[in-house]
């Protein structure tokens, strides 16, 4: 069956749906201590907008409270942001972009790129059929969610009851569960280089208190995925379409 | 100041995203590079799953762990990810509500 455009971008919106769930208490929590930090509605607004990276957005503040220089933020952005050069490099292998010659051709890298986040990259790579407008879907509702919370919390304040946000907050935990849970029935082999990377970074954050938590990512994949190399085959962790015909 | 930042901020977090698919599938990556990159996406997970988890609601890391369980139950059953998430979601605001 032919899949058209229109219906591969409600699927990804679809799958996106725990993703905005989980984002929307977050960025209103970012709002909300955006303006205590003392920035303005429009710059708090313009840092989701145009940044759009969580963890470094709040990191962000806690340095700026703190009185250290925006190059120094730029700095520490950079190196927090290299889990997503490895999720990029990833993705480029699992997402088909059709070459049209005459075409922009670097138009689609630049929207799909923006999109990658923690959770839009492991939704993605984990789906069956990962197509464009599904990716498209997916990071749009993600985005969506990430400003219209960030809006929110900078112009009204958290909305939301703290426990009910905190319990919004479990959302992305129980979604990263919930799409593990059908590669571990795949084969063994995905579920043991999750607990290696749930291990690492837990190893890691206790190692050396305050390391922030992109390089428990990054120690985690580069090291677990070693494991997995080693043992497995690529077929079992992704449906791999990788060398096309 | 504030503006500067921004703009650093965007450049340097757009790039690392970008470049790896410009790049693309152009790339000949030897078969254990292949493999190796194919395990990243349960790697990350593993990391965002834990030990995150147990500060779901601070100081209270049974509560994140009794939340997890339950959507992990569910999850071997459903087919997308919204039940096992909304379950978690109304786990984890019981059992704070209970606790306090």
């Amino acid at each position: 069956m032919e899949r058209t455009a229109g219906t591969e971008l409600l699927r990804g919106v679809r799958a996106g749906l725990p993703v905005a769930v989980g984002y929307l208490p977050m960025a209103m929590a970012f709002g909300v201590l955006a303006t205590q930090t003392g920035l303005h509605f429009i710059q708090a607004a313009a840092m989701s907008l145009f940044v759009y990276a969580g963890a470094s957005q709040f990191a962000s503040l806690g340095l700026l409270a703190g009185g250290a220089s925006a190059l120094a933020i730029v700095l520490a952005t950079l190196v927090l942001n290299f889990r997503h050069f490895l999720m990029s490099v990833a993705l480029s292998r699992r997402i088909p972009l059709v070459r049209r010659p005459g075409r922009a051709a670097w138009a689609a890298p630049l929207a799909l790129g923006f999109g990658i986040t923690d959770e839009t990259f492991v939704v993605a790579s984990l789906n069956e059929s990962l197509t464009p407008p599904f990716f498209i879907g997916l990071a749009l509702t993600a985005y969506l969610a990430w400003l219209s919370g960030t809006l929110i919390g900078a112009g009204f304040s958290s909305l939301i009851p703290a426990v009910i946000a905190r319990g919004m907050g479990v959302a992305l935990y129980a979604m990263f569960i919930a799409i593990l849970i059908p590669g571990v029935k795949k084969t063994w082999v995905n579920g043991l280089v999750a607990a290696a990377g749930a291990c690492l970074a837990w190893g890691a954050s206790l190692a050396v208190p305050g390391l922030p938590s992109g390089w428990r990512i990054v120690i985690a994949i580069l090291a677990a995925s070693a494991v997995g190399a080693a043992i497995g085959r690529e077929e079992t962790a992704s449906t791999s379409r990788e060398e096309p015909a | 100041m504030i503006w500067f930042m921004i703009a650093g901020m965007c450049a340097v977090t757009f790039v690392p995203r970008v470049i790896p698919l410009l790049l693309g599938r152009d790339l000949v990556l030897p078969g254990w590079i292949r493999r190796w990159l194919s395990f990243f996406p349960y790697a990350a997970l593993g990391a965002l799953i834990f030990p995150g988890i147990l500060t779901v609601v601070e100081g209270r890391p049974w509560i994140g762990l009794s939340a997890g369980a339950c959507a992990a139950l569910l999850a071997v059953k459903a087919r997308n990810a919204i039940f096992p998430v909304l379950a978690a979601i109304a786990v984890t605001v019981i059992l704070e509500l209970a606790a306090t």
